[in-house]
This record gives structure tokens, sequence and C-alpha cells, in this order.
């Protein structure tokens, strides 16, 4: 009896144990779980994995001009004499040249993106969406070397009669480059002046405000983290825009004198140079450092987007 | 001067402004319409280019523009889906997704020279793969990844929580919802993502130039098979795309009439970008009706 007992008792506890096993093992949903995560995670990784070694890659490249061929680094950034064959490598003029016509691009680009948008959200929403949307979406989807080619084939010789000279430089370049970041500026522009709430423009309409007030004094007010944001983007697009620059800008690497003289961008200089020169060699290593300054730099205009993301939500919120 | 005046002035500089907006899109669409157009035949989209002077027709070209979308796409989709997925159901609100984030946007707002070099460094300086269509893809692939990420997480995100309780309430795992029910629903906005990216690959050149190369070897149409080196599949031959094609001409070649050649190619890539556009809306369209049942 006591023993049958004991039995039963230990046969109990097999059995518990195995359905504690049963019940403890994963179902189908949950392996289906654990293999949806995997694949997800994995995809995630690979992500980062291309993020982190293209900035590993390109940084150990760049900074080789300073490490192997010890040039220093402010000669490098000040030095306005680009001769990589002699060993000379200022990189002054291609630095001024992207600045330039990023700048210059910025400037011309927003009133316009600015006034379409004011349009595409205060005057005529029913227009701004039925035209003014697909033309838009049109200039975004024309592809920059056809911008290239148009530059070439109208700007490059309307310049030359206008003003003389071969037509190409940092002028016939802004041209080009505001057409393509008028989009950029002008779609965003036109979010963030959606976002403005209703009431402020009811409020000012109700005093008697006119639409222009209304807008010049209280939408573009609240709207400008989101228009400073546009601009920047626009910027971060025409500092790395190459194929269309390197078309029209004429393409030497001497510091621009006027807007109108042949010059280079730090794109158009790595388009047309880095084909010709043999790895691991000063030249080719003064490439990758115009690549790392690009870099570098499209790192700090996200870094600035934030920034100004966050002063923005500060102020709103206060 | 009065308010009203003001006001009216304003309004008047902010119509020319407009008028001038569309006045380029409408300038550019017809110079090159109408000078590219009449140099259009048939014999220029399926001809050899003059390997020289670069003259002759965009057949190889034109071919090598779709296999690369189509490679493109076949790597970038799953890949984005699966971390699109990963940022709309996975991610917890914390700094490593934050982190994610931030790295997914360096990604999309580095300049395509970057992406092309870093493409050149590792397959064709480093692998030694050489300038080939494989190494051109995936080059096109970093580039796309970011954008088709971000778009496939937002039209994952923008279905309603229902559904996704719905689904978790059947007893069916995250993973199942969300490709069984989520998926289906977020498709229309998804597709029309996919096809707009697509439009925006097929005009890149600048990924390409150092990674596909600046060159179309005329292939052998009659040869599918994809180990053979002058098979127009074979992905590891050197291939000039379009888009490639038109800034090579405007800036080395040595064609009489590049001027004309380049219209004509601009005018076929303008067209093709159009009709993904629209491809984009109408299919969009359609995937929604379809899926949604109104109409």
């Amino acid at each position: 009896m006591e023993q049958t007992n004991f039995q039963l008792k230990k046969q109990d506890a097999q059995s518990h144990d195995e359905w504690d096993a049963r019940l403890h093992r994963a179902t189908r949903a949950t392996r289906e779980d654990w293999m949806g995560r995997g694949i997800s995670y994995l995809c995630i990784g690979v992500i980062i994995l291309v993020v982190a070694s293209m900035l590993w890659f390109i940084t150990s490249k760049g900074i080789a001009t300073f490490t192997q061929n010890h040039v220093s680094l402010w000669k490098f950034l000040s030095g306005t004499n680009w001769a990589p064959d002699q060993g000379q490598i200022g990189a002054l003029p291609m630095i001024v040249g992207s600045f330039a016509v990023t700048f210059a691009a910025a400037i011309v680009a927003t009133p316009f993106a600015v006034g379409t948008a004011i349009f595409m959200t205060e005057i005529s929403p029913n227009k701004g969406r039925k035209l003014l949307q697909p033309v838009i979406e049109l200039l975004v989807g024309i592809p920059s070397v056809v911008y290239g080619f148009i530059g070439l084939a109208v700007v490059v010789p309307f310049m030359r009669h206008l003003v003389g000279g071969s037509g190409f430089g940092i002028i016939s370049a802004t041209f080009v480059l505001f057409v393509m970041v008028l989009p950029t500026i002008t779609t965003m522009t036109v979010d963030s002046l959606r976002a403005v709430p209703r009431h402020y423009k009811e409020a000012s309409l109700a005093l008697g405000a006119t639409r222009w007030q209304t807008v010049s004094r209280v939408i573009l007010r609240s709207a400008t983290p989101g228009i400073l944001t546009a601009v920047i983007f626009g910027m971060a697009r025409a500092f790395g825009e190459a194929l269309a620059v390197q078309m029209v800008i004429g393409n030497a690497a001497i510091m621009p004198k006027n807007l109108i003289s042949p010059a280079s961008t730090l794109t158009s200089q790595l388009t047309t140079g880095i084909g010709d020169t043999i790895d691991g060699t000063l030249p080719n290593n003064a490439l990758w450092s115009l690549a790392l300054i690009l870099l570098l730099m499209s790192l700090f205009f996200n870094a600035l987007v934030r920034f100004i993301a966050k002063r923005g939500q500060l102020k709103n919120g206060r | 001067m009065g308010a009203k005046r003001t006001d009216f002035i304003a309004t008047v500089i902010i119509d020319l402004i407009v008028a001038a907006v569309v006045g380029i899109l409408v300038f550019l669409l017809a110079y090159i319409l109408i000078s590219g157009l009449p140099h259009v035949s048939w014999s220029f989209l399926t001809g050899t280019t003059d390997a020289f002077s670069g003259a002759g027709g965009i057949g190889v070209q034109l071919f090598n523009s779709f296999y690369l979308l189509v490679l493109t796409m076949l790597i970038s989709i799953p890949i984005s889906l699966g971390a699109g997925i990963y940022l709309a159901e996975y991610a917890k609100d914390n700094w490593r997704t934050s982190l994610i984030r931030s790295a997914i946007e360096v990604l999309s707002s580095l300049p395509s020279v970057v992406v092309g070099l870093f493409g050149f460094l590792l397959f064709v300086v480093k692998f030694k793969i050489g300038f080939s269509v494989i190494s051109g893809a995936i080059a096109l692939t970093f580039f796309n990844l970011p954008l088709l990420t971000r778009n496939i997480e937002e039209s994952l995100s923008a279905v309603p929580r229902d559904q996704r309780e719905a689904g978790l309430s059947l007893g069916l795992s995250k993973w199942k919802t969300e490709i069984g029910i989520i998926l289906p629903v977020a498709l229309p906005g998804i597709v029309t993502g996919i096809v707009l990216s697509a439009g925006r690959v097929f005009g890149e050149a600048a990924a390409l130039i150092y990674t596909a190369g600046q060159s179309a070897p005329v292939t052998n149409f009659s040869d599918w098979n994809p180990m053979d080196p002058a098979s127009p599949l074979n992905p590891f031959r050197p291939a000039e795309t379009l888009a490639v094609h038109i800034w090579k001409v405007n800036t080395e070649g040595l064609a009489s009439n590049a001027a004309q050649l380049s219209a004509a190619a601009s005018a076929v890539l303008i067209i093709a970008v159009l009709l993904f556009n629209l491809g984009a809306r109408v299919l969009g369209n359609f995937l929604y009706r379809r899926v949604t049942a109104s109409k």
C-alpha cells in the first residue's frame, strides 16, 4: 500500500514535470514571433552596419592624407593651390565653391519656395493641391543629370551672352541648383505652414488683420523653425549635388574670383578626379579627404536640423 | 501705404512667384520634349552606342537601367520591409531606437556621390569585383534603403491600432498580425513609395559612375545565361545606365551631335520617370480600392 502510494506520487510528479514542460514550451505563435523578431532585427542590423561601415571607411580613407602623407590639416583647409600631382593640396577653392553655390541657391530659392508654399496653404489651397502639388512632384522627379544637361544647353549659353566669358561658373551652378532645391524647400515649408494651429490664424483674422498681415506676422512667425529646417534640407541637397553642378561650373580648381568664371566644388572635383588617381597615393587620399568634408558637412546639416527642431519645440511649449 | 494695399501687392507678388515656378517646370518639360522627342526613334531606342564617341543608340543603356532597377529593388525591398516592420512594431521608445533612427536619417541625407564613392571603395577597390551591375545595384540599395524604410514604417504605423489588436486578440503572433493583417492594409502606401523610389533610382547617376561604371559593352541579347560574360544578365559586367550615359555624353563625349543625343536620352529618361510617378498614383489608388473595398 505504502509502496504503491509512493509509486503513484512518483508518477504524479513525472506527469507534473511533463505538463510543466509542455506548458512552458513555446507555442507556434511564439516561435513565429521569434522568427519575425529575428528577421526584422537582422534587416535593421544590415542598415546599421551599412551606415557604420560607410562612416568608418570614408573617415579612415579621408584622414590618411594627414596621418600617412603628413599634410597639415590647416594647410589642407586654407591652401588655395590644388595640384595633387605636385603635392599641393589646398582644398579651399573647392570648399569656397561648394559653400558659395549652396548659399546662393538657398538665398534665391527660399523666397520662391516660401511664396509658393503660402499660395498653396493660404491663398488657394484648392489650386495648390490640384496644380502646384503635381508641379512640385514633377520637379522632384526630374533626374539631376537632366538638370545638368539643361544647365549646359540653356543656362550656360544664356550666361555667356549676358555677361560674356565662358558661361561656366558659380552663377550657372546657382541657377541649376535653385531649381533643384526649390521643390525640397517648398514641400517642407508647406508642411510647416499647415502645422500652424488654425486658431492662430482665426484669431488674427478676427482682430481685423488682412491676409498678408496674418501670413507675415502670425503664420510665418510661428512656422519659422520649420521653414529654417526646410532651407537647411535644401542647402544639404545643394551641397551634396554632384553631377548637375559638375556639368555647369567649369571645373577649374582655382579660387573663384567672381561668379562668372569657372570654379569647382567638392563634389565636382570628386566626380572628375577619383577615377584618374591610384588608390593609396596622395592625389587619391586628398580626394577622399574632400569626401570626408562632404560627409562631415552632411552630418553637420543633420545636427543643425535637430537643434532647430529642439529649439522650436521649447518655444512652442512656453 | 494702407494695410489693404500691402495685402494686394503681396498677393500679386506671390501670384507672380507661383507663375514663375509653374513656368519653370513647363519650360523644362517643353524644352526636353521638343528638343529631344524628334530624335527618338526605334533605332535610337534599340541601337548600340559607338564606344569611342558615345554616339548612336541607347539600347544597351536602357536595358541596363531597367536591369539595375530590378536588381536594386530585389535587394532593397526585403531589407527595408524587415527594417520598417522592426521600427513600426518591435522598436521600443528608447535611446537605442532613436540611435537607429538617426543612423537612417544620416544615411538618407548623405550625398549620393558619397554613397557611390563608398560603393566604389568597397566593391571595386576592396573586393575587386570591378565596375559591375552588382556593385551598382548594391550602391543604389544603400541610397534607396533609408527612404524605403521610412516609407514602409510610416505606412505600417498609419494602420489603425484596432486592426493590430484584433489580430493579437485572436491569438496570432505579432509577426503573423503584421504580415497577414497590417501589411495588406498598408500595401497601397508601400507600393506607391516603392514605385516613386523606383523613379528616383532610375534617374540616379552620381552613385553609379564609379560602381556600375561608364561603359556599356555590347551584349548578346540572345544569350540569357547569367553566367556568360556576354550575357545581358551577367551581374559582373560593367553597365552604363541611361542617366550615366547622358552625363558622359555631355562631359566627355566626342559625338558631334552630343546635344541632340542627350536631349533625346533626357526625353526618354523624363518620360520613364513620369510614367513611374503616374504609375505610383494609379497603382496606389487601385490597390487602395481593392484592399479597402471602397469605391
